[in-house]
């Protein structure tokens, strides 16, 4: 499965990239010899955006004739103005949004970070000596295998309702893809770059630094991408029970009294957790594999 | 730059390796063997090289030549025989073997000890003519420039014995007479002991001092090469050599000799 994913995500980071090569040489044709092409053609970024206002706006005008009920689909106005309100007060019930996602962030941030990291480490390991791959390889895989939301009670019996056994979650959910891939980086190197290494008279070390890791980036940051979605989906679920704090017991409040504007808001700020992190991902991702995005052009 | 010698003797043979002077001989094989299962690739292997030859070792393909060059490198170990060579070495392969996400000068500065190493790179590059190609990245570069990098990022090294695999192979033929004259060039210029394993004769005729066949796992024929460089392909010394060399390769020459 993981390797599935991956083969995925890898055919959609190259589409991305020669799209971005076409996009550069568009204004080239479109008005040779001139630089107004660009201004009257704005960047992609923009253009995508078309269909997603379409879509708000739909909703919009089907909510505002009556055709989607409030008590069902609050409209995307309801919404805002909801957020708004949730922003600007404190209430009794929901305490405010900035505090929630405060709280749901942290859970995530810690989550992914020591996750990312003890998968890294483990990757390293295991990529790099056999003792390490006997050592941990197996476990890893077997445990990839249990369902992890599964766990989430059994979490509960063990560490009861506070934020350890969310975080906990979130690190499972960020751990294994990023293992997954990185360990393939590794083992993907080419081992003809290790006899050259040798020749060259590179200490196991800077075989390392020089050639091993930066090596196994593409597939390290292809597994990041993979865990910032993982760690998310454990966020929301791990939080959803059992919680005092954070988007996930405000959408559970907000579930008893059937207000799905405020759950509406809290997945909007799910979406935007997710979207940030992605962004900072691709952005690692141009600077660190800049040696790759050239070839591409 | 550490410079000695590396001997590296296995059960079979004694050794007498060390007793050979850097600044005479470059490489001393002794008895080398080395088999893949049950197919005996090299089968008691002697060979010198003196400082400062260019020998070109042909073969056909499977003969174990690059086999040789890989043991000369230090690369395959499993082999028995003994075997003396004066360090430092470089290699250059066939593929140009560029680190892709190191730019054109780290790759040449790469596990390069010595002072001043960044100048000292530029300077190699700027030898073999890439001085503006000095920050890109490889995968940016022609089949020429590549093998031109790896040509600087061998020469870098001071090397007192350069192994040459077939680095010429897969570029076109008329990048491939400008890496001859290039070769040549660096090659009277720093003087290091070369070993060119092709499988091309006109190559070896163009380059080398010594042509060497490899044939059934060892050096099966020898010939010098006594003509001044740049050689003319015509020559009617290298037409006659030519000739010889196919004919040790197994090529059936039939009566074609008086033809040509």
């Amino acid at each position: 499965m993981g390797y599935l994913c991956s083969a995925t995500e890898e055919v959609a980071v190259s589409v991305q990239v020669l799209s971005r090569s076409a996009t550069r040489d568009a204004p080239v044709w479109a008005n040779p010899g001139s630089g107004r092409a660009s201004r009257f053609l704005p960047g992609r970024g923009w253009l995508r955006l078309i269909s997603l206002l379409a879509v708000v706006g739909v909703w919009q005008l089907l909510s505002a004739t009556g055709v989607l009920p409030a008590t069902r689909l609050a409209s995307p106005a309801t919404i805002a103005h909801t957020a708004y309100t949730l922003v600007t007060t404190d209430s009794p019930t929901y305490g405010t949004l900035q505090a929630s996602l405060l709280v749901s962030a942290e859970r995530w941030g810690i989550g992914l970070s020591l996750g990312v990291a003890i998968a890294v480490l483990l990757a390293v390991a295991s990529g790099l000596s056999r003792i390490g791959e006997y050592a941990f390889d197996p476990l890893l895989n077997a445990a990839r295998s249990i369902p992890l939301l599964g766990l989430l009670p059994l979490f509960i019996v063990w560490f009861g309702i506070g934020n350890m056994p969310k975080i906990l979650i979130v690190v499972l959910g960020a751990l294994f893809p990023m293992y997954v891939n990185t360990f393939a980086g590794i083992r993907g190197v080419d081992p003809k770059l290790g006899e050259l290494g040798h020749v060259l008279g590179l200490s196991r070390w800077e075989l390392v630094r020089h050639v091993v890791l930066p090596g196994s980036l593409p597939s390290a940051l292809t597994g990041l991408r993979l865990s910032v979605v993982g760690s998310l989906l454990a966020l929301v679920v791990g939080e959803q029970i059992n919680a005092n704090a954070g988007l996930g017991f405000m959408i559970n409040t907000a579930e008893e009294f059937l207000a799905n504007n405020i759950i509406m808001v809290c997945l909007f700020m799910y979406a935007v957790l997710g979207l940030l992190a992605d962004g900072v991902v691709r952005l690692v991702e141009r600077r660190a594999l800049a040696w790759r995005r050239e070839f591409a052009q | 730059m550490a410079t000695g010698v590396r001997a590296v003797s296995t059960a079979r043979t004694t050794s007498s390796a060390t007793a050979i002077a850097s600044d005479q001989v470059a490489a001393s094989v002794r008895d080398l063997s080395k088999r893949f299962g049950d197919r005996v690739v090299l089968d008691g292997l002697s060979l010198d090289i003196k400082a400062g030859e260019f020998v070109a070792l042909i073969g056909r393909s499977g003969s174990g030549k690059s086999t040789l060059l890989r043991a000369l490198a230090g690369l395959d170990r499993e082999v028995s025989g003994s075997m003396a060579v004066a360090e430092p070495v470089a290699v250059a392969f066939q593929e140009p073997r560029l680190v892709p996400w190191k730019k054109v000068l780290d790759n040449v500065t790469l596990g390069l000890r010595v002072p001043e190493a960044t100048r000292v790179a530029a300077g190699a590059l700027d030898e073999v003519g890439l001085t503006e190609r000095i920050s890109a990245w490889p995968l940016t570069l022609s089949g020429g420039e590549a093998q031109r990098v790896s040509l600087a990022r061998a020469l870098v090294r001071s090397p007192s014995l350069l192994l040459l695999d077939e680095p010429f192979s897969a570029l076109d033929a008329l990048t491939t007479i400008s890496m001859h004259r290039l070769v040549l060039q660096l090659w009277e210029r720093h003087r290091p002991a070369v070993l060119l394993v092709t499988h091309d004769v006109d190559e070896a005729l163009a380059l080398a001092d010594r042509v060497l066949v490899l044939g059934a796992g060892r050096i099966a024929y020898s010939a010098t090469v006594d003509v001044p460089r740049p050689r003319d392909r015509n020559h009617p010394e290298l037409t006659a050599l030519r000739l010889r060399l196919l004919r040790e390769l197994g090529v059936p020459m039939g009566d074609t000799d008086e033809l040509i």
